[in-house]
């Protein structure tokens, strides 16, 4: 079965017909277990794609002052401070060393505060809805698998922003068109990893080839859940999940709603062959009712 | 470190992956805290008592690495009989003079040995210098001095070293850490575990820190008992040991190796003295030690003379020593301020800093600005410290009036540092070399430009004078190539001038060549080596999978490429390295040599078993165990007999405000602080109930120092676009504080408004037997840019420390109240009602806190 809709998908990119010989799916893995805030990621993708300012101001929401992603915010790094009664056993600190990697607590004598961080982009979906219901062909898929606007084609209907099920993509006010993280489209052809990737410390973004991405954040986690982190998750890199996996997926902490990520996110369009069955079944109905009717009024 | 120093931080994530135990110890929960194993929150300014904690731990556990306390530091020594320590005179040690509020350091001299510090004394009164020195070279007793001090190995006797150390700290016990600092004893014996579990032949601890630290009045002892604590567990000249200082922004290192203070020349050479004649062989013999690597310091000082003054500086007119300018006390930026205020001094120059926001205490700062003849502001943006005169808070209250200001402002646009070549020296003495990425646009000129040019057209002008006073600017060797259309000097023959030539004009290799009859010259001792074999070495950029562990070839680490001081003492007093898993250097008996990874800072061929003749000198003196090659002694000192303003070892005092009487001692503060006596920079009564809570300053990742390279650009004012303060949900409930509402924040100094973040992160502290709330001021912010706001350090007093005039602005006390500060004249009245209502309306001086408290004006 092809899944051209919804499901998992082999080869993505081959599937939106470009040959053999394609180059491999590139993505993103976000290791948030390592990320510190420092949102040199944001400033990365705003410096490189000339993204517009998107604000000055003071939201209250921790350290975060960008609030989410848009058309002028590609790259949105949340804070999440959690409060939660002091567990019971400390942190082992002798030897030899068994810290919690990642574990990002730290327990003060009355309670334990943690704070969370996280970069989000685009998820660059396997079944990306924004590319399928765009009616110019300005959103395409690219030779990398990876899910771009054409501002140049795009003539601001719209149709993208609601199918959306992560509301990344967003037209930029005075301007009317709809923008998004690009993957740094222009730097992968030239060879270069993407700004915010290059830019990152501690490598809490890594770009590579989707598969191996995938491998690698499985051990990530594995590891996490080893040490003593057992919220450790991955979110995204599921093919059999509702958007037939992210080309951009993430290692959470906790919940996804806790970062201000939709639980279950499902592609708009995995419900199409369904809708139009039961538009069919609606149209052959009435069309059995008309005919009953027009029987009946023969009788 | 993840706040301020991000893109250090990813190789403590990486030791973190690979099993090390990260422990945050701040006031504050911050981004650190947030990835750290085990966050210790304390009261901000008791870090001595923290440290001075677990020094007592090591001490009374037996936990001290002795084979290595025994051979490397200065434990065995034997001290004065004359020496009283602060357990004994109430917080003070023997030799205070009340009248001066200083010491008289000869009592805590060793016994019948003489000692010197690595850098003299760089500014001791001028008339007590040569007496000063005269003492250490005699000694208490009046009898001749040798350079090793006595030895106890057993360390029973009490007067050695680690017996004065062990009495001094007895009384820092968990329950008095948990007193004094906020911390329970609980949380206090799990860091002290881990530190001391992670210590020995097997492991090591390092400690990291930054002007947390520093800027207090005890700021250098803070680092001082840092530096006890790893020599007590060995944890000095090992791989994964150390202290390591991470500097307020890029190079500040490197402005401390080539000064930009006002105490010491290049290389940390004392910066000479204004009180009478002294030939250079005088001014070597009071600040250098004999033995020791110090003992070259003619050859550095004369090499220096040869670098500046090339021809002219010949041995029949000593090296041109006498066309060093001269200090004669305090010339701190601080005591600079008080002179512009003065009258006394008329002019500044401002070359990438902005002391209006970025110092503390903005009114005096800006009070001396208003009043000097000239002032040039060198910058990237238009900052506050150019636009004063219009716009600083001190107009709108009435205090300035901008046409009452005489000051002539030039702004002159800098370059950045993508727009020019060069070196930055970081934290680890690692200079790297920057390429240039684009030309500067419009008038925007180096920095390296600048001051070339000016001293160019000032030689111009001086051209044919026959005033001997001209002579030192027209000898100078100012003769550097330049390139491109606007003469940029270059940076690279700069750099090799720092490096230095021999006598065939070669670059050298090593400071290990200097001589001291003239026939070499260079810039800065310690960068010799850097541009060795013609190479600019600071742009090696081979990458760390194609070298040893070490990364020698990864840009040039001063001395001779050192990537790991003292590293003697990562072996054995017999040359064997500690343990397998700390092997670093190890003397091979075939080869007769150090070998390893790094470069050893022993000299290669010196033996574990060596012995000095009698009689010799400069690293000669020292033994194959002499770790420590920059001390008289060759050890590592736990205790320090000569060289500190305040003590041979770290006291818990109290900051200049504080919210408790110091549970210690009956002496509150730093008796030796330095105070600036003036209506705007009064403290606060110890306890004050009228300003009941304590601040901290603090950086934001977002922001830049002060602000100018980040407020005005639009991705980063952004991300952090106003000014906010931090509170606990506790203090918020106190105070009637709504989160994203408005907080007045009030001192006898200033009152600034800030935007309130309620957060957890923030949390009281139970110390002194009383409730401490502690506020979050980061102090970015002034009226310039795209994110404005007030300015944190406003609220600070200038009060400092007396060994390297740094200010107390970790550490102070406030009111915090609801709602927006008044506007205008109000402003003002507030603040003077604030100093009615705290009795501080007598004539500005020496604040005493507790009625005994002495402090030393200057």
């Amino acid at each position: 079965m092809s899944n051209h809709l919804s499901g998992p998908v082999e080869d993505v990119t081959g599937q939106s017909g470009y040959p053999a010989g394609h180059p491999p799916r590139m993505g993103f893995f976000t290791d948030t277990s390592v990320c510190i805030g420092c949102k040199a990621c944001e400033v990365a993708c705003k410096e490189w794609n000339l993204v517009p300012e998107s604000g000055m101001d003071l939201l209250g929401s921790s350290y975060d002052n960008t609030g989410a992603l848009g058309a002028d915010t590609w790259r949105h790094v949340a804070f999440v401070e959690q409060v939660r009664p002091r567990e019971s056993a400390p942190v082992d600190l002798g030897m030899p060393a068994v810290g919690r990697p990642g574990g990002q607590e730290a327990a003060d004598a009355d309670r334990d505060v943690t704070w969370l961080m996280a970069s989000d982009v685009c998820k660059h979906c396997t079944h990306a809805a924004c590319l399928d219901v765009c009616p110019t062909g300005s959103l395409f898929r690219t030779e990398f698998g990876t899910v771009v606007v054409q501002e140049d084609i795009c003539n601001g209907c719209g149709y993208c922003v609601p199918a959306c099920p992560y509301g990344v993509i967003d037209i930029r006010a005075g301007d009317g068109r709809a923008w998004k993280c690009t993957l740094c489209y222009d730097r992968l052809r030239g060879g270069l990893e993407p700004a915010c990737a290059k830019a990152c410390p501690t490598d809490s973004i890594q770009f590579g080839p989707w598969d191996e991405l995938r491998g690698r954040a499985q051990q990530r986690v594995d590891h996490l859940r080893a040490s003593g982190v057992p919220r450790a998750r991955l979110y995204g890199a599921d093919p059999d999940d509702g958007v037939g996996g992210d080309g951009a997926f993430f290692l959470l902490l906790d919940e996804p709603e806790v970062y201000g990520l939709p639980p279950d996110p499902v592609v708009t369009t995995r419900d199409l062959p369904a809708m139009w069955r039961a538009a069919g079944v609606a149209a052959a109905t009435a069309a059995a009712v008309m005919v009953a009717a027009f029987l009946g009024g023969r009788r | 470190m993840a706040e301020c120093h991000p893109v250090g931080f990813q190789w403590v994530m990486e030791a973190k992956q690979r099993g090390a135990v990260v422990i945050h110890v701040d006031p504050r929960f911050t981004r650190t805290s947030a990835l750290a194993d085990l966050h210790v929150p304390l009261r901000a300014g008791t870090d001595i008592a923290f440290l001075g904690g677990l020094i007592n731990y090591v001490l009374q556990h037996g936990l001290d690495f002795r084979d290595y306390l025994l051979a490397y530091t200065n434990a065995p020594a034997i001290v004065s009989d004359e020496f009283g320590d602060t357990e004994d005179l109430a917080g003070l040690f023997s030799g205070f003079d009340p009248a001066t509020a200083s010491y008289h350091p000869r009592t805590w001299s060793y016994d019948g040995a003489r000692a010197a510090a690595p850098i003299g004394h760089p500014e001791m009164g001028a008339d007590d210098h040569d007496e000063r020195a005269a003492e250490e070279r005699l000694g208490a007793t009046g009898e001749p001095l040798t350079d090793k001090p006595r030895m106890d190995p057993t360390l029973t006797d009490p007067r050695c070293v680690y017996q004065i150390v062990k009495r001094h700290f007895a009384r820092y016990t968990p329950e008095m850490v948990e007193q004094v600092c906020g911390v329970p004893a609980d949380t206090f014996r799990r860091v002290a575990e881990a530190v001391t579990s992670n210590s020995g032949p097997e492991r090591t601890t390092a400690w990291v820190y930054s002007v947390g630290w520093t800027q207090h009045t005890v700021g250098v002892q803070y680092i001082r008992a840092a530096s006890i604590l790893q020599l007590l567990l060995g944890n000095i000249g090992r791989p994964g040991g150390g202290i390591l200082a991470l500097r307020g922004h890029a190079s500040i290192q490197g402005s401390t190796d080539i000064p930009t203070l006002f105490n010491i020349l290049p290389g940390y050479i004392p910066m000479r003295r204004a009180h009478r004649r002294q030939s250079l062989d005088e001014f070597v013999a009071a600040d250098a030690g004999r033995t020791g690597f110090w003992g070259n310091m003619k050859a550095y000082a004369v090499s220096l003379l040869k670098a500046w003054w090339g021809e002219a500086a010949q041995p029949d007119n000593d090296f041109c020593f006498d066309y060093l300018p001269r200090i004669d006390g305090d010339h701190g930026t601080y005591r600079t301020v008080l002179d512009q205020i003065a009258g006394t001094v008329k002019g500044y120059f401002v070359v990438g800093e902005n002391p209006a926001i970025g110092s503390a205490n903005g009114t005096l700062q800006r009070l001396g600005l208003a009043n000097l003849e000239w002032l040039v502001v060198r910058d990237l943006q238009m900052i506050e410290t150019a636009t004063f005169w219009r716009d600083a808070p001190e107009i709108e209250t009435g205090q300035l009036r901008t046409e009452a200001i005489g000051t002539e402002v030039f702004v002159l646009p800098a370059a950045a540092h993508t727009e020019k070549p060069g070196t930055f020296t970081n934290t680890q003495r690692l200079l790297q070399w920057r390429h240039q990425a684009v030309e500067p646009t419009g008038d925007q000129r180096s920095d390296l430009w600048f001051y070339y040019h000016l001293g160019r057209r000032i030689r111009d002008k001086l051209a044919g004078s026959t005033d001997p006073r001209d002579r030192p600017v027209l000898d100078l060797t100012w003769d550097y190539p330049t390139e491109g259309g606007h003469d940029e000097p270059s940076a690279e023959a700069v750099l090799r001038e720092i490096n230095g030539v021999g006598p065939d004009g070669a670059a050298l290799s090593s400071y290990t060549q200097l001589a001291d009859d003239g026939s070499t010259a260079c810039g800065c001792w310690i960068y010799c080596g850097c541009f060795a074999d013609e190479v600019n070495q600071p742009a090696r950029r081979r990458p760390r999978h194609e070298q040893s562990w070490v990364a020698p070839e990864w840009g040039w680490a001063w001395p001779d490429n050192r990537r790991i001081l003292y590293n003697r003492a990562s072996a054995d007093p017999q040359g064997r390295p500690w343990s397998a898993r700390k092997a670093y250097l190890r003397w091979d008996p075939d080869l007769r040599r150090w070998t390893g990874p790094d470069r050893p800072d022993i000299e290669a061929t010196k033996p574990p078993d060596f012995q000095p003749e009698p009689g010799a000198q400069a690293q000669h003196a020292l033994s194959g165990t002499d770790a420590f090659i920059m001390q008289t002694d060759g050890r590592g000192w736990l205790y320090v007999p000569t060289g500190l303003m305040d003590g041979p070892l770290p006291t818990h005092y109290e900051p200049p405000d504080s919210p408790v009487a110091n549970p210690l001692y009956a002496q509150q503060a730093n008796p030796t602080r330095q105070v600036y006596p003036h209506p705007d920079n009064r403290t606060h009564e110890v306890g004050s109930q009228v300003f009941p809570y304590v601040f901290t300053t603090y950086r934001l990742t977002e922001h830049h120092t002060a602000g100018g390279m980040s407020r005005f650009l639009p991705y980063l004012a952004e991300l952090q676009p106003a000014f906010f303060c931090e509170v606990s949900p506790e203090l918020a409930a106190e105070r009637g504080l709504e989160h994203l509402g408005w907080a007045t924040i009030v001192t006898a100094r200033a009152a600034v408004e800030a935007r309130v973040l309620v957060t957890p992160r923030m949390r009281p502290l139970r110390a002194g037997g009383r409730t401490v709330h502690q506020v979050g001021v980061p102090y970015h912010w002034g009226g310039n840019g795209l994110s404005v706001g007030d300015s944190g350090n406003d609220l600070l007093a200038a009060t400092l420390d007396p060994n390297v005039h740094i200010q107390e602005s970790k550490a102070a006390t406030c009111d915090i109240i609801a709602g927006r500060r008044p506007r205008g004249a109000d402003l003002r009245r507030l603040v003077g009602n604030y100093r009615v209502r705290a009795g501080l309306t007598g004539p500005a001086g020496m604040e005493r806190p507790d009625g005994t408290d002495q402090a030393r004006g200057t």
